[in-house]
């Protein structure tokens, strides 16, 4: 599939251009980052939960061979049919073809953002299936025909009065009311019906631990227990990172989850499915989709320990005011930015430069990713395999000619601080991108070398 | 077949194995505390009663939800006269207009007031969530600390089909933040934690 769009830059820009929109965005998600604060002060342990967990994925990552099968051994054992899946291709054909066999042509699903990443719901479409996401702010964006914006507030990106016109054309509630409360109530109404028709049912999964061949899957909604439940047939997608050791350990990642996610203590609803209920179907479809290959990159295979929680984006000064459909991909903010070039160097080479390497993200990961270095190295691995932006990489082969040559570098800083005090216009202008949004400072006189050979004479 | 050029994949490129961590400094001695455990259902949007008898039970759900007429109690004892034969119908979808359900629940987790209930006990995986309101009855000594006591003492081994750990009602904040009780599941929840009489 080819996608055409804009880089990283030029649809923040387009975010940006609604200033109250985007300020509201930013201190919105901010208030998340900070109640995910007060949560994790609040456990004196912390720091060693989270140390902990990085361990348990470390574990993971050097034996995923074995708790795959050991995984898919003991799901059949439970009565679960197990698939493989090496792309988001073959992915979407195994559903579809279940989805045939079943005879549906509508059914529900629980978030998950592997399907976002494969882009089922379009492709079922095609084949005539029509897909209810059921999770609010999914529904939502779906009816909006947007992707996500955010891994765990998929909508927030949008105002109430916009989500009410969304109800009011789509389910027919009265025009002009935005009340959070009676949104959610009609949508509760308009998707139970769709519970109770459909027969089958797709979730994601948060954890799947190879011990018991069982997956957990935590939502505050309940809808994916709603679908998966009266369902005859369950599928649950998960790509192969998933898998844990055993499951004591789902002790340290439902600590973390949530508190990380939105600060709660733990989502309303942790629910450990095992084996099918009599007379239903249970199938897991295993996806690598590239994380066999990112397993591979010493400086990036962490960033497969992520538990998409989201404090990387809500913490981001970067993601919080350019808004998660800047990223164009299923998974924005810094872990999307790192998680992408994997999947294609060239139509994500912009995504690690959208960062101010500030490192916060690196702070609040559950897992403690690295991701604030993994962004960094990959902007040497795309420039190197000429995939940076052009005038990007022009400016950083003049800087390194400037910079290596010190007689150069001396004349240079003179020349640009004459031109800056004689012709200020010559920066000050549109063309130049640091002028966005500030002025140019003044250039001093002199350049530190000269003050300083001068003041250490006195 | 893709599963094993996933595999062969994945031995060529994993790294070297590291051990596991040790778990055990995480867990508490001692039971679990009820104040805290009530406190936080209470933060979650739930609402707790203390009982020392289920004969209390009645009263309580006469005062509190007055409008609750289709109820089913998976015991008799909860509620005497409720509903509880729950495992005919259709695949769960005859609960669709329970008004409330009383189910039991194994034990109560005092850090973050999660609840775990299985299949084993409440037979239609569904019933909890489809339920409008949903009322647990767990005992005051059936109280752990933490998620790791929970795992290392009460789920260490699989039992049941489906588990399912609740905390406080279903809730979204989807819409700008603002927090809404009774997203797709039950739209409130009544713990009654139960110590009898010594």
């Amino acid at each position: 599939m080819e996608h055409q769009h804009k880089e990283h830059s030029l649809l923040a820009e387009e975010f940006n251009a609604n200033e109250p929109r985007v300020n509201w965005h930013d201190e919105t998600l901010w208030w998340v980052r900070q109640k995910r604060d007060k949560m994790a002060w609040s456990i004196p342990e912390w720091e060693d939960l989270r140390e902990a967990a990085s361990r348990i994925k470390h574990n993971v990552l050097g034996n995923l061979h074995d708790y795959l099968l050991a995984f898919e051994k003991n799901a059949q054992a439970n009565g679960a049919v197990v698939h493989w899946a090496a792309d988001a291709a073959e992915h979407n054909k195994i559903v579809l073809q279940l989805l045939q066999e079943q005879g549906v042509k509508r059914m529900v699903k629980s978030k998950s953002m592997l399907t976002e990443e494969c882009h089922l719901n379009p492709y079922l479409a095609e084949h005539g299936i029509e897909v209810i996401d059921t999770d609010l702010g999914e529904r939502i964006v779906q009816l909006a025909k947007e992707p996500p914006s955010h891994i765990v507030l998929p909508c927030i990106h949008k105002k109430k009065e916009e989500i009410g016109e969304l109800f009011h054309e789509h389910l027919g509630t009265p025009a002009g009311n935005a009340d959070p409360k009676f949104l959610t109530a009609a949508a509760r109404q308009h998707l139970r019906a769709e519970f109770i028709q459909s027969r089958v049912a797709i979730t994601g999964v948060n954890f799947a631990v190879a011990e018991t061949g069982e997956m957990v899957v935590c939502t505050n909604e309940g809808n994916a227990d709603m679908g998966a439940h009266l369902a005859d047939v369950h599928i649950a997608c998960m790509g192969i990172e998933k898998i844990i050791p055993q499951r004591k350990h789902l002790g340290v990642f439902l600590r973390l989850l949530a508190r990380s996610a939105t600060g709660q203590p733990i989502t309303t609803y942790s629910s450990h499915f095992r084996a099918p209920k009599k007379g239903q179907q249970l199938h897991i479809v295993l996806v690598d989709n590239g994380r066999s290959r990112q397993l591979g990159r010493e400086d990036f295979r962490n960033s497969l320990k992520c538990i998409r929680c989201g404090a990387c984006m809500n913490t981001c000064p970067v993601y919080r005011r350019s808004g998660g459909h800047s990223y164009h991909n299923a998974i924005a903010g810094p872990i999307g930015a790192i998680l992408a070039p994997n999947l294609d160097m060239k139509e994500y080479a912009d995504l690690p430069f959208a960062s101010t390497l500030c490192g916060s993200c690196s702070n609040v990961c559950p897992v403690k990713i690295d991701i604030h270095q993994q962004l960094y190295q990959w902007r040497q691995v795309i420039t190197k395999e000429g995939y940076a932006k052009k005038t990007k990489a022009a400016g950083m082969h003049a800087m390194n000619m400037v910079l290596s040559k010190p007689g150069l570098y001396k004349t240079a800083g003179g020349v640009g601080r004459w031109v800056m005090r004689t012709f200020p216009a010559v920066v000050n202008n549109g063309l130049n991108p640091w002028y966005k949004q500030r002025e140019m400072p003044e250039a001093p006189k002199e350049s530190f070398a000269d003050w300083y050979k001068k003041n250490r004479k006195q | 077949m893709s599963r094993e050029s996933i595999l062969a994949a994945i031995k060529k490129n994993q790294p070297e194995q590291q051990a596991l961590p040790d778990l055990d400094a995480f867990r508490r001695t001692g039971p679990g505390d009820p104040a805290a455990f009530r406190k936080v259902i209470e933060t979650l949007g739930g609402q707790v009663f203390e009982i020392s008898s289920y004969a209390e039970i009645q009263a309580l759900i006469a005062e509190h939800q007055p409008d609750a007429r289709k109820i089913i109690s998976l015991q008799e004892q909860y509620l005497p006269g409720a509903i509880t034969e729950w495992e005919a119908g259709d695949g769960g979808r005859q609960f669709e207009n329970v008004d409330l359900a009383i189910i039991p629940g194994q034990f109560g987790v005092a850090e973050n007031g999660a609840i775990w209930i299985t299949d084993v006990e409440i037979k239609e995986r569904v019933l909890p969530f489809i339920t409008q309101h949903l009322a647990i009855v767990v005992a005051s000594q059936d109280i752990v600390p933490t998620m790791h006591d929970a795992y290392a003492e009460r789920i260490a081994h699989p039992g049941g089909g489906f588990g399912v750990f609740i905390a406080g009602p279903s809730k979204t904040a989807d819409i700008e933040q603002s927090l809404v009780l009774g997203a797709h599941g039950a739209k409130s929840l009544t713990v009654f934690l139960y110590t009898p009489k010594p």
